[in-house]
């Protein structure tokens, strides 16, 4: 922010990185010769409804688009949940080998919401992984940061730290991960992972 | 950035607001244009005097926004929890955090009945957030996170350090006006040349301090109303939710208020002593009850309205 916004109490709504998300496919590929995670298929974009007729239409048009792109592969239509902080997810699932149009398709959320004028309400997104030991693992995209951190839940509300750190080590320079630990926020209970 | 916006600034807010710190400036200016007048016609002792207001009063302020949070958290008797303490609260702000792109401020809560909630700390990564208990139990997870985003606007404003530097000439008159007083109660009788022209002189520089004080404490309370209607929008722009914010507006500072929520054997007997704006909690701007400092509740709810006609409208 600049002085004169900090001055007049203004503040510029943070708009989205978008692009960075591709890098998701290859980074996948590195972390399923590294540590045995694979894509579950699913991914979710997490955003925060704007209250009003404007932001209504924008949502619908998105998950028509989505449905009838998975409706033509075969897919499963997309899943809307609304989580308990009033923030909502939607859930593009796809076949485990389709990580390529599961980021298609999350980026289409992404800038249609944009376009429409709602990038600042995008918060994340996250693709789910697992490994052989059924251990959960989601690479969350922050869209204000332009960059991706690990988050393995192990039930209740902890997280295996210790993999998240591995995972970050075994990625590497593949994804541009976040430097500041102090914001890989957990999200407990994210549909889809 | 080609993408288009909704968030348009509010012109006539801003204009307000600069005229206002203009105002400000201007009697900053005419106060030491005064004070450097009557100090020519003066001696050197009560230039000392000056100089001597000055740098306490700098020092008061300066002082004041470097501890803020440690003194507001003191006064409001709040204790800082961790994501494991306070899990719904923690994860609130984590999330506007992220969606704000601003570091975490560190959050606390304070154990009182009265609902209010306060941030304040010299800078962003010195932030720290208070919500009492009485507006947990009050409000519900989309109204608390409407409270929160209007207090992590004032983090975004840097409204502490702003609010500090408009405060800045007030403290100084207002030392200025105590020693120039004590100075003519005590200082008199040692003159022996020009007695008369010194006691003349330190009248002249509480006349002035105390016109001073007068008007630039009612500019600052006005600046601070304005600061308070641009996180009022700035919050409500950042979760998209005005009405949440409005009903958690009405929820603070109406008379519902007023009613305790908590069970009268566990209530400690201090509470009885609270009064409805009762926690004045200094150095840090606060989403409190009907405050001078704070503008009216049909204000701040018709300044709200504005933001969820904008919200609605299609895109430009």
């Amino acid at each position: 922010m600049g002085f004169l916004d900090t001055l007049l109490g203004r503040t510029k709504p943070v708009q989205p990185k978008l692009d960075d998300l591709f890098a998701l496919p290859s980074a996948a590929v590195t972390l399923e010769a590294g540590a045995g995670f694979r894509p579950t298929g699913s991914g979710s974009v997490c955003f925060r409804a704007v209250e009003g007729r404007s932001f209504a239409d924008v949502q619908r048009d998105v998950q028509e688009l989505l449905d009838v792109s998975a409706g033509k592969e075969g897919g499963l239509p997309v899943e809307v949940t609304k989580d308990s902080y009033g923030f909502t997810w939607l859930v593009s699932s796809r076949m485990s080998s389709e990580l390529d149009a599961l980021v298609t398709d999350l980026h289409a959320v992404n800038s249609a919401l944009a376009e429409a004028g709602f990038g600042p309400q995008l918060l994340c997104t996250l693709v789910a992984f697992r490994d052989d030991q059924e251990r959960r693992l989601g690479l969350v995209y922050l869209y204000k940061r332009g960059t991706f951190y690990p988050f393995a839940p192990t039930g209740g509300e902890r997280r295996d730290n210790a993999l998240e750190l591995q995972v970050k080590g075994v990625i590497g320079t593949d994804l541009k991960f976040e430097p500041d630990l102090s914001r890989w926020f957990p999200v407990w209970g994210a549909p889809g992972l | 950035m080609a993408a288009r916006t909704r968030y348009a600034p509010d012109r006539g807010l801003t204009a307000r607001m600069t005229a206002t710190m203009f105002l400000l400036g201007l009697v900053f200016v005419a106060f030491v244009a005064a004070i450097v007048g009557i100090g020519a016609a003066a001696h050197a002792s009560d230039a000392a005097i000056v100089f001597f207001a000055v740098v306490l009063g700098g020092g008061v302020a300066i002082a004041s926004l470097f501890y803020s949070d440690k003194i507001a958290l003191a006064t409001a008797g709040a204790r800082e929890v961790t994501p494991q303490q306070a899990p719904e609260l923690h994860g609130v702000v984590d999330r506007l955090c992220a969606l704000a792109d601003m570091p975490k401020p560190r959050v606390a809560i304070a154990d009182t009945d009265m609902p209010n909630a306060f941030a304040t700390g010299r800078n962003a990564n010195h932030a720290v957030l208070c919500v009492t208990t009485g507006l947990l139990r009050r409000l519900d997870r989309d109204e608390l996170e409407g409270v929160i985003s209007h207090e992590m606007s004032h983090v975004a404003h840097r409204d502490v350090q702003v609010m500090t530097v408009a405060s800045l000439l007030a403290i100084i008159a207002a030392v200025l006006m105590r020693v120039a007083f004590y100075s003519e109660l005590f200082g008199g009788g040692r003159r022996s040349n020009n007695n008369q022209n010194a006691a003349l002189v330190m009248l002249a520089v509480m006349a002035v301090s105390i016109i001073v004080y007068a008007i630039s404490f009612l500019l600052i309370r006005l600046l601070s109303r304005y600061r308070e209607l641009a996180a009022d929008r700035s919050g409500a722009l950042l979760t998209g939710q005005p009405s949440a914010l409005k009903s958690a507006l009405i929820k603070v500072s109406g008379d519902i208020a007023r009613i305790p929520t908590r069970d009268l054997r566990a209530a400690e007997p201090l509470n009885a002593f609270f009064f409805a704006p009762a926690v004045s909690l200094r150095g840090g701007p606060s989403l409190s009850t009907i405050f001078s400092t704070h503008p009216s509740l049909e204000r701040r709810l018709a300044e709200l309205d504005k933001v969820q006609r904008q919200l609605g409208q299609v895109a430009r």
